[in-house]
């Protein structure tokens, strides 16, 4: 059966990991290269590269880091943030990176997905949606979940995947960071409404989380970031109680 | 699930022409020559019909359109070229359905190496499948060392009905050919490249094949 997928989501800037990481295997923390390697070993599935710079440099240094990244590691990865164009996708697919996952850059030009699937196909192509609920709508944001939209989730979604898009990163504004759980409901009824797979996004705090997220919010895959850096949760140890759930997954 | 870091330097497997990547520009390549390279030997890409020819091993790869990659095929006279090779060859992912009659995906007639068309998954699963899935039956010496139920990474919205030349079988809905072989030619719906120490083996196996 397809299993299960746990996403470990590495931050990036000018070529570095930023946000802490707490991994005391690690020759140096801010290397994204060594730390996807021992996500890698330890049972990752996939990994995300969400680059956070704004310099004129950036498109070189990512470009530069992908490659690295495909060097070494014998697992599937996906780069985001800031991807505006078809030549940012083609020279990040050159450079080795399996799916790229484009958000507010879909939203301003939405025909950007339709141009990007016809290219590269719809199998590398992740459009990442940030939501909030606003008066009980659940709403985009644009710029890391700064910006407000009127656009709504649901509608949105059907759209991303009518165009194009292979899947779906979804995260939600109220979850993020507050380790109280993944937005399951919301989940569930995206699940319902898009025929391609969906990673949930916000809220990772600890495994019955990931359980949950599986079980009640139907997700494909689940992202999160600290609780894997800071060794809260080991994704070995995590595969393992979703498994005890009869969660497949790969161990 | 430890990772194959040693960059240890080999020999090509056999022979002098070494491995080639038929390059037409479909999809990531640099993935399967990183791959290659991390098992310690090298590979070129190419689209020269000699190197091709001469090649010891080749390797079929692609992501994408099947009718858009078909084209490029022709454009280089490839298309007339891959069904003639002699030496090992191995199609990956959208390589293996361009080896096959027919793909339905942009109503593509395929080079016709594998006795079988190729069909879209059914709206019943998400689709594509992306993810990790279990391969069994396993039937060629592409797999040796390999466990039957191992896990690869497959990411597709077509697939290759269970046929007499499927080699491996791949459950998503209904059971399919994840793997095939006809004679010198092998095809792979999963990448292997991309599949953990697993999938490296299975590359490994072919580039290990006697000619």
């Amino acid at each position: 059966m397809l299993t299960k997928r746990i996403i470990p989501c590495l931050d990036i800037k000018n070529g570095r990991t930023v946000k802490g990481v707490n991994f005391v295997d690690l020759r140096d923390a801010g290397d994204p290269v060594e730390l996807a390697e021992i996500y890698a070993q330890n049972g990752a599935d996939e990994l995300v590269f969400l680059d956070i710079s704004a310099t004129e440099e950036k498109r070189k240094t990512l470009a530069e880091l992908v490659m690295r990244v495909a060097q070494k590691i014998n697992i599937p990865f996906t780069v985001g943030g800031g991807i505006s164009s078809v030549e940012d996708v083609e020279l990040l697919l050159n450079s080795g990176a399996d799916k790229v996952s484009i958000n507010s850059s879909a939203v301003k030009n939405p025909q950007l997905i339709n141009e990007l699937a016809a290219k590269f196909g719809s199998q590398c192509i992740v459009v990442a949606i940030d939501a909030k609920q606003i008066d009980g709508e659940w709403l985009v944001h644009l710029v890391g979940g700064k910006v407000p939209t009127n656009i709504k989730l649901f509608d949105w979604a059907k759209e991303v995947e009518q165009r194009g898009a292979g899947e779906i990163l979804f995260t939600s504004m109220d979850h993020d960071g507050t380790k109280n759980g993944f937005a399951n409901v919301a989940l569930a009824k995206l699940g319902t409404l898009v025929n391609i797979p969906i990673i949930a996004s916000g809220g990772a705090g600890n495994m019955q989380h990931f359980v949950e997220t599986f079980l009640m919010g139907k997700a494909d895959a689940a992202l999160a970031a600290s609780v894997f850096h800071f060794k809260e949760i080991e994704i070995m140890d995590l595969k393992q109680e979703l498994k005890n759930n009869n969660i497949e997954v790969r161990i | 699930m430890g990772q194959n870091n040693q960059q240890t330097t080999s020999t090509p497997p056999s022979g002098a022409g070494g491995i080639v990547i038929i390059n037409y520009g479909a999809g990531n390549i640099q993935s399967i020559k990183f791959a290659i390279q991390r098992l310690g030997y090298e590979a070129v890409l190419s689209d020269n019909v000699e190197e091709i020819i001469n090649a010891d091993k080749v390797i079929f790869p692609g992501v994408g359109e099947a009718s858009s990659a078909m084209k490029k095929l022709k454009s280089t006279g490839l298309d007339k070229l891959i069904p003639t090779l002699k030496q090992p060859v191995l199609g990956i992912c959208l390589g293996m359905q361009l080896m096959c009659n027919y793909c339905e995906e942009g109503d593509t007639k395929g080079l016709g190496i594998f006795d079988v068309d190729v069909v879209k998954f059914s709206n019943t699963m998400k689709v594509p499948q992306i993810g990790w899935n279990e391969i069994y039956n396993l039937k060629s010496e592409l797999f040796e060392g390999i466990a039957e139920n191992e896990y690869m990474y497959l990411v597709h919205s077509y697939y290759v009905p269970l046929n007499d030349e499927a080699i491996a079988t791949t459950e998503y809905g209904i059971k399919y050919a994840s793997a095939l072989q006809k004679d010198n030619f092998y095809g792979v719906q999963f990448h292997p490249e991309k599949s953990g120490d697993v999938g490296e083996q299975i590359l490994k196996n072919f580039l290990n094949f006697k000619l």
